[in-house]
């Protein structure tokens, strides 16, 4: 194999003749190792490996603990739950949009605003809008059915309120799909003779099932990840992420969150790697083509009426909790007194509300841009060069997808606490804003990397190719034809990342030290503390910001982007 | 162009690539050894998966060699990376910068060499004038045909005169007449320039149309390497003569051998035959026939039946059996010749010369 070694070591050579390259990768490599890798594998450590040895005791001591073995068992419930019913709403969704003629512009906007909402929907604001609608002091519940001891909390509320906020994912993957089935498929069992209701069950069906399965997963991984819904409306239903947040702030019991922060990570990876690298396939292998033309949508009235009226209700129901949540801060106090006041408001920006703001604005602006080159650039490296380390730094960065919030939280706390491996390296970053900005860029990475992915393999690899051949090297590459042609994925990237962050809680709220403030942490503090007034007014705002953050982009894109200089006739 | 250009050296070159699906090595390239003359048109030619593409890209620096060495006029280059190698590719997909339109497309080679403003729009209009795109520049590539992405491409690895003009299936998205007239063209500046151009193509026509030289290629090996006259009056193979035009083998015995005439004995005729200066007596060898240069006649040097006569206009096919053989024959201008029709007795007829004689 002496000469297969040969051509190795040739690009080898090349690669560092283009020290910038090298330089990239090796940073590249730096920050991943550190803010990710390490964290988890610190975990790992403290869960088997006490006083010098290799042990089970702790993972002993923590299954012995009640409170853990209900908590694994609520997540696992949790988690089916909530998988199957948004995958099944999300479903229908999805049919009713590709396959049912819609007669009204009216109910379409809705179905579009329903695919928006997960964008810009920061962590429990539908917590919040159920507790005011159905709970003790419910507008529903109280005013209107005049039921004083109405309970939401506790796994009914979870699952509702989660299975609100994730179906629309499943919606718009499912969506995806579903257009991708070639129509004549269906209408050669039609002409054979199949009623729509088998043609949906024997071929529709079973051409999804993969993606089905598909969005099951990646919901149940969101449900188990999710911190701050069970946080506020969960009650005494306690998930790990929450257990484990509690044992460190409650107990102190950093090695035990960590013991079970291994088990919770288990879980998602599990489930992460059953989806990525058994479903992802299978699907792609059964929905390859493109459809080969329209599809004859269903005009039956039987058909439409009923499908239609459903998924606008719920559509409607999920626009009207959002809607609750201005309105919980500007009435004076919520199922007593319904009078119009500013009084939440003021009191918000009374006792250090701009503040918030600020220190929230300031770490998620600074995090975006970082987050959106470095996604940019992984996806260049993964799907444009080869070279070594390509294979680890695909996998890590999307391996950040599949680790809860609160796991890289405990992570980073056992990592970074005592500096590197306790030997006060680096002890530096904890507790500044520096550790918040870099749990802000893990947290988005996956994401923007996943959408540069799929921009850059769009763009014929020769491209950049005629553009090395001509002499530019690999930065000039990078500078000057790969990002103006995904300037799009990147300016996306730069506000979802923004928006990611600035409602991030699961992991922040974890390492977040009392000089600065964070939205999100105020809205949880308020709304445990039962000042939903509060509470909602900082919720509104943060709405403000997330969807004006996203009206910028749109606009941006419009006049700025790549497609329309290169549509321009 | 003023700058000299250069010659290309392929010394013992492999390449080997792993089967994605076995996971067994196989050489992609084996062991090719090429000259190739400065300013001269080479074209690599050969059916797809026969290591064209992976000369050329191994020239151009995108994959580097497992053995062998790779020489630039003297200058050893399999350690340079694409963009320090002296040489500008031509792509099948034409690879033009989207965002860009069709200045900046040409002008960003120039650009990169940090050249004065005033001295890069007078290059770029220059080329530009040379492909025939001049009131072009300020399109967007999306507002041109294919024809004329493909001259913008052209324009864009010429205006950095390269030593060397690499050109991969250029013409393979264009419509059959468009590539015509752009292959002609191709060749018009190429000799204009003076340029080296090795050419990667599996279209037998192209290549005869654009080269000095052409490199058949087979299964990563090189069967040949000769002008596009040699190549099809000599083909050295039998693999060569089927590639590249149409053949009929006919296997026979040298019975005797007289210079460079003998006899060849095919089933069971005697037949004084040419050109078998390379073939040993009494050895089994080939005879290669093309189905322009016989005829089929009253009287000629082998007996055979007529299997299938059909009338293609310019000329006539004939599908003939010698003893259990398939032989084709197109006859050109057929109108007032006789005419043969199925299961008729004939005789294939042909001068000695066009025949062309392989060892076995």
């Amino acid at each position: 194999m002496g000469a297969k070694r040969n051509s190795a070591a040739l690009d080898r050579k090349k690669m560092f003749g283009d020290p910038i390259l090298v330089g990239t990768i090796v940073i590249l490599l730096i920050f991943l190792v550190l803010f990710i890798v390490y964290p988890l594998f610190v975990l790992l450590i403290d869960s088997f490996y006490t006083e010098g040895k290799l042990t089970l005791d702790v993972f002993k001591k923590v299954l012995s603990m009640q409170r853990f073995r209900t908590a694994f068992s609520n997540t696992v419930v949790l988690g089916l739950l909530t998988g199957i019913l948004s995958t099944a709403i999300g479903l229908l969704f999805a049919y009713v949009d590709v396959y049912v003629k819609v007669r009204t512009k009216w109910v379409e906007r809705l179905f579009n605003v329903v695919a928006q909402l997960p964008v810009v929907s920061p962590p429990f604001v539908l917590s919040l809008s159920t507790i005011m609608l159905f709970g003790r002091s419910g507008i529903i519940t109280r005013s209107l059915l005049h039921i004083y001891d109405s309970n939401v909390y506790g796994l009914k509320g979870i699952v509702t309120v989660q299975t609100l906020t994730f179906f629309p994912v499943c919606y718009m993957m499912l969506k995806g799909l579903l257009k991708n089935i070639d129509p004549s498929l269906e209408e050669a069992a039609r002409d054979i003779g199949a009623s729509r209701m088998k043609v949906f069950l024997t071929v529709t069906l079973p051409l999804m099932l993969p993606g089905i399965g598909n969005a099951f997963l990646v919901t149940f991984i969101e449900s188990v990840a999710d911190f701050a819904n069970p946080m506020l409306i969960g009650g005494d239903y306690d998930t790990l992420a929450t257990t484990i947040y509690l044992q460190v702030t409650g107990s102190y019991d950093s090695t035990g969150a960590a013991a079970m922060s291994v088990v919770l990570l288990s879980l998602t990876m599990i489930l992460f790697f059953i989806q990525k690298y058994y479903l992802d396939r299978k699907t792609a292998a059964t929905l390859t083509g493109k459809a080969s033309r329209g599809r004859m949508l269903i005009e039956d009235k039987s058909v439409t009426a009923p499908l239609t009226v459903l998924c606008s209700l719920v559509a409607i129901f999920v626009i009207v909790m959002y809607i609750m949540i201005p309105f919980g801060a500007l009435f004076k106090l919520w199922g007593r007194d319904y009078t119009l006041t500013f009084k939440w408001f003021d009191y918000l920006f009374k006792y250090s509300g701009l503040k918030a703001f600020k220190d929230s604005f300031l770490l998620s602006i600074i995090a975006s841009p970082i987050t959106a080159l470095l996604s940019m650039i992984i996806s260049y490296l993964v799907v444009k060069r080869r070279f070594k380390s390509k294979g680890f730094i695909e996998f890590v960065s999307m391996l950040a997808m599949a680790v809860p919030g609160t796991v890289l939280g405990i992570g980073f706390i056992r990592g970074y606490a005592n500096g590197l491996f306790k030997s006060g390296l680096l002890q530096g970053i904890y507790g500044t804003a520096a550790i918040l900005i870099i749990v802000f860029i893990v947290r988005s990475l996956p994401v923007g990397t996943r959408s540069g992915i799929s921009a850059l393999q769009q763009i014929d690899k020769s491209i950049e190719e005629s553009a090395y051949d001509l002499g530019a090297n690999s930065l000039k590459v990078f500078t000057s034809v790969t990002l103006p042609l995904i300037k799009d994925s990147f300016l996306s990237g730069l506000v979802t990342s923004f928006v990611r962050s600035i409602t991030a809680i699961s992991a922040i709220i974890l390492l977040v030290t009392p000089q600065f403030l964070l939205i999100t942490c105020q809205i949880n503090e308020f709304a445990e503390k039962g000042y939903y007034g509060v509470a909602c007014a900082y919720a509104t705002i943060l709405i403000l910001i997330v969807y004006a953050s996203v009206l910028i982009m749109n606009l941006v894109i419009k006049f700025f982007g790549t497609s329309r200089k290169m549509k321009a006739q | 162009m003023l700058k000299e250009s250069k010659g290309i050296r392929i010394e013992h070159v492999s390449k080997i690539y792993q089967d994605p699906k076995t996971g067994k090595d196989f050489k992609a390239v084996n062991d090719a050894n090429i000259v190739i003359e400065p300013g001269k048109f080479v074209t690599l030619l050969g059916p797809s998966g026969c290591g064209k593409t992976t000369t050329l890209r191994m020239i151009a620096g995108f994959e580097s060699p497992d053995e062998g060495e790779i020489y630039l006029g003297d200058e050893a280059i399999n350690a340079l990376t694409p963009n320090k190698r002296d040489t500008a590719m031509v792509f099948q997909s034409y690879a033009l910068f989207p965002h860009y339109n069709v200045f900046d497309n040409v002008a960003y080679g120039l650009k990169l060499r940090k050249m004065d403003k005033d001295e890069i729009y007078k290059k770029v209009m220059d080329i530009l004038d040379l492909v025939e795109l001049s009131g072009m520049e300020s399109r967007m590539t999306n507002q041109l045909s294919g024809g004329q992405q493909q001259r913008v491409a052209l324009a864009r690895a010429l205006v950095v005169e390269p030593s060397v003009l690499l050109f991969d299936e250029p013409l393979s998205n264009l419509d059959a007449k468009l590539r015509v007239s752009m292959r002609t063209e191709i060749r018009r500046i190429q000799q204009r320039v003076g340029i080296t151009a090795v050419y990667v193509t599996h279209d037998q026509s192209e290549a005869m149309a654009l080269s000095d030289q052409i490199i058949i290629m087979n299964q990563g090996v090189v069967a040949q390497i000769g002008t596009p006259e040699e190549i099809y009056y000599h083909p050295q193979t039998q693999f060569v003569a089927d590639f590249i035009g149409e053949a009929n083998f006919l296997k026979g015995v040298l019975t005797q051998k007289n210079g460079d005439k003998g006899v060849l004995e095919v089933l069971g005729n005697k037949i004084e035959v040419e050109n078998v200066e390379n073939v040993g007596q009494d050895k089994e060898c080939i005879m290669v026939m093309r189905p322009e240069s016989v005829q089929i006649s009253d009287a000629g040097q082998l007996p055979c039946t007529v299997q299938m006569s059909c009338f293609m206009g310019s000329y006539q096919e004939y599908h003939v059996n010698v003893g259990n053989q398939n032989v084709k024959i197109t006859d050109f201008n057929p109108k007032h010749k006789k005419i043969y029709a199925e299961g008729e007795q004939a005789f294939i007829k042909f001068n000695p010369c066009d025949i062309h004689i392989l060892e076995a």
